[in-house]
């Protein structure tokens, strides 16, 4: 992974001495909060219902096991002893000190983190896929161009006061697991067609802009079917540009990329980017090779083993365990080297809100990442952590010590693994608790037998229609809204954020909070009856349509 | 309201020489002055045929591309920040100076902060139109507080990524 050199070092450093010094000014109240509040944003600290929070980058979900260890002594030296893992791969702190905030940051900038860019109307973290650099189906590990990326956007001087937000997503794989369609711009990796479209073989990008969630959700939309890597700085500057100066500032909530690509056109959109970028493609924003290659060479693999792909100890134990077999089932993913195999570790546990993780689990997934897989962590955007490279020999030895610390939760891609935003638990802007929501969800089909049976499923929860738990985009969405001063739950349809993405549908009129989860188990009864063969549960919706579900829930079609 | 203008450390304090000519104002006969867009382009013979100095102020919708063949013969190009989260004045300051090769006084005015001096620098901007009591001070220390850039600009700093190939 990558490492700071002396540059980088030196700029988070000014920068938290920079942090330091507004905070004493607001301290003293040499700056007033109206005044102070851009700055703060600037460094990812929020002023939440109850408290301060401040959400820390964790650039494209990527974290060593001393990085996750400084995370998680932060928690338990400055907050409440636990962290929430966000769908943006970052990890917020719901109750620090604002005087505290400094040597917070302060602590990060050791082990070469911060929270530059973590809101504000700027480019924030660039997110990628949870398996970059240990997938069998990648085509290059994206993490290099997140990083290049990431320094770009760090700080631009011309992009810090957009209309809007600005979210990029690279995968490096054509499964998408960066939900790329869903945000401002999407990269996907890709080979040339030698037709055009880049020559036969390069290696380069296909750009996607105008994806959002939030209220008026929209899928991306192709802009440019390849473009070579040296260019990539340059288009994203020509993107940005025209962004920056077309971007409706009179409304926020029609100022988002996807609705300037709406009210323009995309082919008009487009044209304009194009035109932008003949101007400078030429530039110094070229990306020079040996720049590249530096970068690049930060992400070569590990050195693995030369294994058999099939482990005896793995499959000894699954043949005499069930639940080790669910789990290995479930959360474990194919390695691309021989023998080797991703663990995702769930932080969905029946019953408790998705994403926490505590110091100690913290601690221990540092020393699990240690002892298997070369001390790398990753954050999934939705919610969990992975092991990436682990030797799948070690796996009943690694399963027994997650079951220890409640952390083999074998529950990833099902039911019960929700997206779910913090909701009226901790934030300002929402209308319903999200949490409850999924925490009773996860009790109703805590059986392992009835979410296998089930299978691939996906729910996600918004506490309200800023959509931060993704509800449009999942196989089932549950929005909360509030009903003249109650709680109230709409249910979604049909969404998904993966390569085949689609936004959902709403199914009718909405539900109280006690009675959501009986219309989950009853739209669940309704997909496992209907199914045919192995779909999965948004298969079988999309081929029977929305009807069969609305007559079993309110009764007529 | 101080007119600051950059040095190479800090910078110094000047005065306006230019007098603003408000939308239902004549053009004054003589002296330096400051106009709209839209005043430029109706009274453009006359406004460059002048012998004093001739200003355009950018509203922050308005681009500056309109302005490409007349740069030669403007002397001062004000862009205005309404607020300072309308980031557009920082794609136009950049545009005039990097695309249109301007290289007359740039002068951002509005809502002009300390904590974006660092941007507006960067972006081509050497004059600033501050509020602030303390400005001189504040230029003085406030856009130096974070010194590594890793975007090429045409303030000509060298990136990270320039120092670490040594070119």
């Amino acid at each position: 992974m990558y490492h700071y050199d002396e540059y980088d070092h030196a700029l988070v450093k000014d920068r938290v001495a920079q942090f330091r010094r507004q905070v004493e000014r607001r301290l003293s109240g040499d700056l007033t909060e109206e005044q102070f509040r851009p700055l703060r944003l600037m460094n990812g600290l929020y002023l939440q219902l109850h408290a301060y929070m401040l959400r820390v980058a964790i650039p494209y979900g990527t974290l060593d096991s001393r990085q996750l260890r400084k995370l998680a002594y932060i928690a338990r030296r400055y907050d409440k002893g636990y962290g929430h893992f966000t769908t943006r791969q970052n990890l917020q702190y719901n109750w620090p000190k604002l005087e505290e905030t400094p040597d917070i940051l302060a602590e990060l900038a050791e082990v070469e983190m911060h929270a530059i860019q973590t809101s504000g109307n700027c480019i924030r973290n660039t997110t990628s896929d949870q398996y970059a650099g240990a997938a069998a189906d990648e085509i290059e590990d994206p993490r290099i161009w997140c990083e290049i990326v990431r320094q770009w956007s760090t700080l631009h001087p011309e992009f810090s006061f957009l209309p809007r937000k600005f979210k990029v997503a690279i995968t490096g794989s054509e499964n998408d697991r960066a939900a790329v369609r869903v945000h401002d711009i999407g990269l996907i990796m890709k080979h040339g067609d030698g037709e055009g479209a880049g020559e036969a073989g390069e290696v380069g990008f296909e750009v996607i802009v105008g994806g959002g969630l939030g209220r008026t959700p929209f899928l991306g939309k192709t802009i440019r079917p390849f473009l070579a890597k040296e260019d990539l700085l340059s288009y994203l500057e020509a993107i940005l540009r025209t962004y920056n100066m077309l971007g409706r500032r009179d409304n926020k909530y029609k100022a988002r990329i996807k609705v300037t690509l709406h009210e323009t056109g995309a082919e008009e959109f487009a044209r304009l980017v194009e035109e932008e970028w003949a101007e400078i493609k030429e530039s110094s924003l070229k990306l020079p090779k040996p720049e590249m290659d530096r970068i690049a060479a930060h992400f070569v693999p590990p050195e693995f083993r030369a294994l058999e792909s099939r482990a005896t100890a793995e499959e000894e134990r699954a043949a005499g365990d069930p639940a080790f077999a669910s789990w290995v089932r479930n959360n474990i993913v194919e390695h691309k080297a021989s023998g080797y195999a991703i663990a995702n570790i769930s932080l969905k546990p029946v019953g408790l809100p998705p994403g926490d993780a505590t110091s100690e689990q913290m601690d221990l997934v540092a020393d699990l990442a240690d002892e298997y897989s070369f001390g790398e962590i990753r954050v999934t955007h939705t919610q969990n952590l992975v092991l990436p490279h682990v030797e799948r020999s070690r796996l009943p030895e690694l399963y027994d010590r997650l079951l220890a610390a409640g952390l083999a939760t074998a529950n990833v891609g099902l039911l019960s693994d929700i997206i779910c935003c913090p909701g009226l638990d901790y934030c300002t802007l929402a209308s319903a608790r999200s949490i409850p929501i999924s925490t009773q969800i996860s009790e109703r089909f805590a059986d392992q037998g009835r979410l296998d049976l089930v299978g691939q499923m996906q729910i996600k929860i918004s506490g309200c229609i800023n959509a931060c738990g993704h509800h449009h985009v999942g196989h089932i969405g549950i929005l909360g809204v509030d009903r003249k001063g109650e709680e109230h739950y709409q249910i979604q349809l049909g969404g998904s954020a993966s390569e085949d993405a689609s936004l959902g549908k709403i199914l009718g009129r909405g539900f109280s909070a006690d009675q959501v989860v009986d219309v989950v188990e009853q739209l669940v009864d309704v997909y496992v009856e209907l199914r045919e063969g192995d779909e999965r549960f948004i298969d079988t919706y999309r081929r029977v349509g929305q009807a069969p579900f609305k007559e079993k829930v309110y009764g007529t079609a | 309201m101080a007119l600051l203008e950059k040095r190479d450390s800090g910078a110094v304090l000047i005065v306006d020489r230019y007098s603003k000519v408000e939308e239902d104002a004549a053009t004054p006969e003589s002296g330096d002055v400051l106009v709209s867009l839209e005043r430029l382009e109706a009274e453009r013979e006359s406004l460059l045929a002048r012998a004093d100095s001739v200003g355009v102020w950018l509203r922050s919708d308005q681009s500056p591309s309109g302005l490409a063949d007349d740069l030669g013969k403007i002397e001062l190009v004000a862009l205005d920040f309404p607020v300072f989260s309308d980031g557009r004045a920082y794609s136009s300051a950049r545009l005039l100076r990097e695309r249109y090769g301007y290289r007359g006084e740039l002068r951002a005015v509005g809502d002009v902060l300390a904590e974006q001096l660092g941007f507006m620098l960067r972006s081509g901007f050497d004059t600033f139109e501050m509020a602030s009591p303390n400005a001189l001070e504040e230029f003085a220390t406030i856009p130096k507080e974070v010194r590594v850039v890793y975007q090429p600009t045409g303030d000509g700093l060298a990136t990270a990524t320039e120092l670490r190939l040594g070119t």
